[in-house]
């Protein structure tokens, strides 16, 4: 008890844990291949199929042990994480975006507009994320830049959606009102007045939304419509290590591993911010 | 009710319609068909003969009219590598996606069901601790990783069952786990907190003031008012199910839709994708509308209401 009455308030009930995931996880995404044990694209037929260290054959210089290849898999498993982390933040970036201003404009003029967003909603609804990939990888190339279209395309909807339900309650409140009779112009009242009250919610759903983007990520790699060699990402890995999985089973259970780590932390963390900042939120 | 009801499917048709214009207007993005068929030392003439006898001079407006007509009469073109209808071979691997989508649903509720009852019961217990922790990690483990981790662990080592193929039991149990692993979080809250409000109301008060044994309430009078927020959900599962198939069936060489249309994207046989993304779309679309459809046959009280 004596040590827990010297946090203060606003750090109780962090989620330590989570936050050193995703710490580990953006360090590595930045760092480039210097601060990696070993380089990722290193072959070594010598090497290939070595365990993980505590097995019989296993051996420290390789920990996590080595893929098909020879290559080292716990280096690959952390510059894979730039690929996660480059297409998460384009992907809250964009799809956050877009669908912010998109449920600013309808919640807050509502009418026709309103009812011609609700039907695009309605329609992009209508269509299994993987499908609408699957067709978009049919038509482009696959590729990081395709893997960010799909998802922006995706979740622009969400956002929109929950975006429009708060505007159309807070411009109801007097102060939009007072602002609207004192002559403030439009434009000033949405970016103003009503984005700071909507801010929370982003912040929040663009967390929860991180770990949804880093399995789909891995989703569309795995199947070959995303992210191309010799570029690593962690679905990519598994989509490789699939045809080994007679030989060696660490190949199958490390990059998994390394997704379910990095989804957890950014679920439990967006837990937290959400109970913190939006409760109102917990449906989601 | 029957006011509601017309505007719902209204609705409905205007997604389908909504989703066909999206996949033509994709589809377009993949450039000129005509570089694909004609080789490359083809004349200028040939490029406007074939183009002209394929529709493609036509205005973009007008090609999505002779598109959606011919795809209102089923007719999505022949699958360059089959060599049949696409939409034939659609329909052909249809009852097998079904299938494994009926099966992961099934596997989901009766993991979901115990799961929540047992949680709103002793809230806090370990039930309710284990449960809330497998629902964390479920909803961090991609569908076809667990797939993965399933074949390393019941066909490698243990040799139990089939790692792929399309066959007798044993070779669905895998697919419809890893298809039904990911909603059993969602579906385990929704019990859960039905549950609670359930026990919490006054008939169930009365009930156990009443000396009823407590494994009848539970199990009978309270599961079947909380059942109905689940029930009425299903169809929105299926729909999930439908859109996981294409990764689990992929894994498990299922011969469904999703496998079907995944290897059409890589042998750019684009009528299959086509007739494949759309389909899906429109099964999406109705077992959506099923969910407002059994709201009222569950729950009369709502029926009059609308």
């Amino acid at each position: 008890m004596t040590v827990r009455r010297r946090i203060p308030l606003w750090l109780r009930g962090v989620p330590w844990l989570a936050l050193l995931v995703l710490a580990v996880v953006g360090i590595c995404a930045i760092g480039g291949d210097d601060i990696l044990p070993a380089d990722p694209n290193q072959l070594n037929l010598a090497d290939a199929f070595r365990p993980p260290f505590w097995a019989a054959n296993g051996s420290v210089d390789n920990p996590l042990g080595t893929d098909n290849l020879g290559r080292d898999i716990l280096s690959r498993i952390l510059a894979g994480s730039r690929i996660s982390v480059i297409v998460a933040a384009y992907a809250i970036v964009f799809s956050g975006g877009i669908g912010a201003l998109a449920g600013l404009v309808a919640g807050y003029f509502g009418g026709v507009v309103d009812a011609v967003l609700m039907r695009l909603i309605e329609i992009q609804q209508s269509i299994p994320s993987i499908a609408l990939a699957l067709i978009i990888a049919a038509a482009l190339e696959p590729g990081l830049s395709t893997v960010i279209f799909v998802i922006v395309l995706t979740y622009w909807a969400w956002y929109a959606r929950i975006i429009r339900g708060e505007v159309m309650t807070l411009k109801g409140r007097d102060y939009i009102a007072f602002a609207r009779v004192a002559g403030v112009g439009t434009p000033t009242i949405l970016m103003r007045h009503l984005l700071p009250n909507i801010f929370n919610t982003l912040i929040v759903l663009a967390t929860l939304q991180v770990g949804q983007v880093i399995l789909f990520e891995a989703s569309l790699s795995f199947l070959g419509l995303g992210i191309q060699q010799p570029d690593i990402s962690w679905g990519l890995m598994l989509a490789d290590a699939r045809q080994y999985i007679t030989n060696a089973w660490w190949a199958i259970t490390m990059p998994g591993i390394a997704i379910m780590l990095t989804c957890l932390s950014a679920n439990v963390f967006g837990d937290w911010l959400r109970d913190r900042l939006d409760p109102r939120l917990r449906q989601l | 009710m029957s006011r509601f009801l017309l505007h719902r499917l209204l609705q409905g048709l205007v997604s389908i319609v909504g989703a066909s214009i999206v996949i033509f207007l994709i589809s377009r993005l993949s450039g000129d068909p005509v570089q694909i068929l004609l080789p490359s030392d083809a004349t200028p003439e040939m490029i406007a003969e074939t183009r002209r006898t394929l529709g493609l001079d036509l205005p973009l407006w007008h090609q999505y009219v002779i598109f959606a007509w011919d795809a209102l009469r089923g007719d999505f073109g022949r699958s360059y590598r089959w060599q049949m209808p696409a939409l034939r071979l659609i329909l052909d691997r249809l009852p097998a996606t079904i299938l494994l989508a009926v099966c992961g649903l099934i596997f989901s509720v009766a993991v979901a069901v115990p799961v929540g009852v047992l949680s709103a019961v002793r809230p806090g217990g370990w039930t309710d601790r284990v449960g809330r922790i497998f629902a964390m990690l479920g909803q961090a483990m991609p569908a076809f990783w667990v797939g993965l981790l399933l074949i390393l662990l019941f066909a490698v080592q243990l040799n139990w069952l089939p790692a792929f193929g399309y066959g007798g039991v044993s070779h669905i149990i895998m697919p419809a786990i890893a298809l039904g692993w990911y909603p059993v979080a969602a579906q385990t809250r929704i019990v859960r907190s039905a549950m609670r409000d359930v026990l919490d109301s006054d008939y169930i008060r009365l009930s156990r003031a009443l000396g009823t044994p407590e494994r009848w309430i539970v199990w009978k009078y309270a599961l079947r008012n909380a059942a109905v927020p689940l029930l009425t959900m299903l169809g929105v599962y299926f729909a999930a199910m439908l859109g996981g198939a294409f990764v689990v069936e992929t894994i498990f060489a299922w011969p469904g839709v999703g496998r079907t249309v995944v290897e059409a994207v890589f042998s750019r046989d684009f009528p299959v994708v086509q007739a494949g993304v759309l389909f899906t779309s429109i099964l999406f679309v109705l077992s959506n509308l099923l969910v407002d459809l059994t709201y009222g046959i569950v729950d009369p009280r709502i029926r009059d209401d609308r």
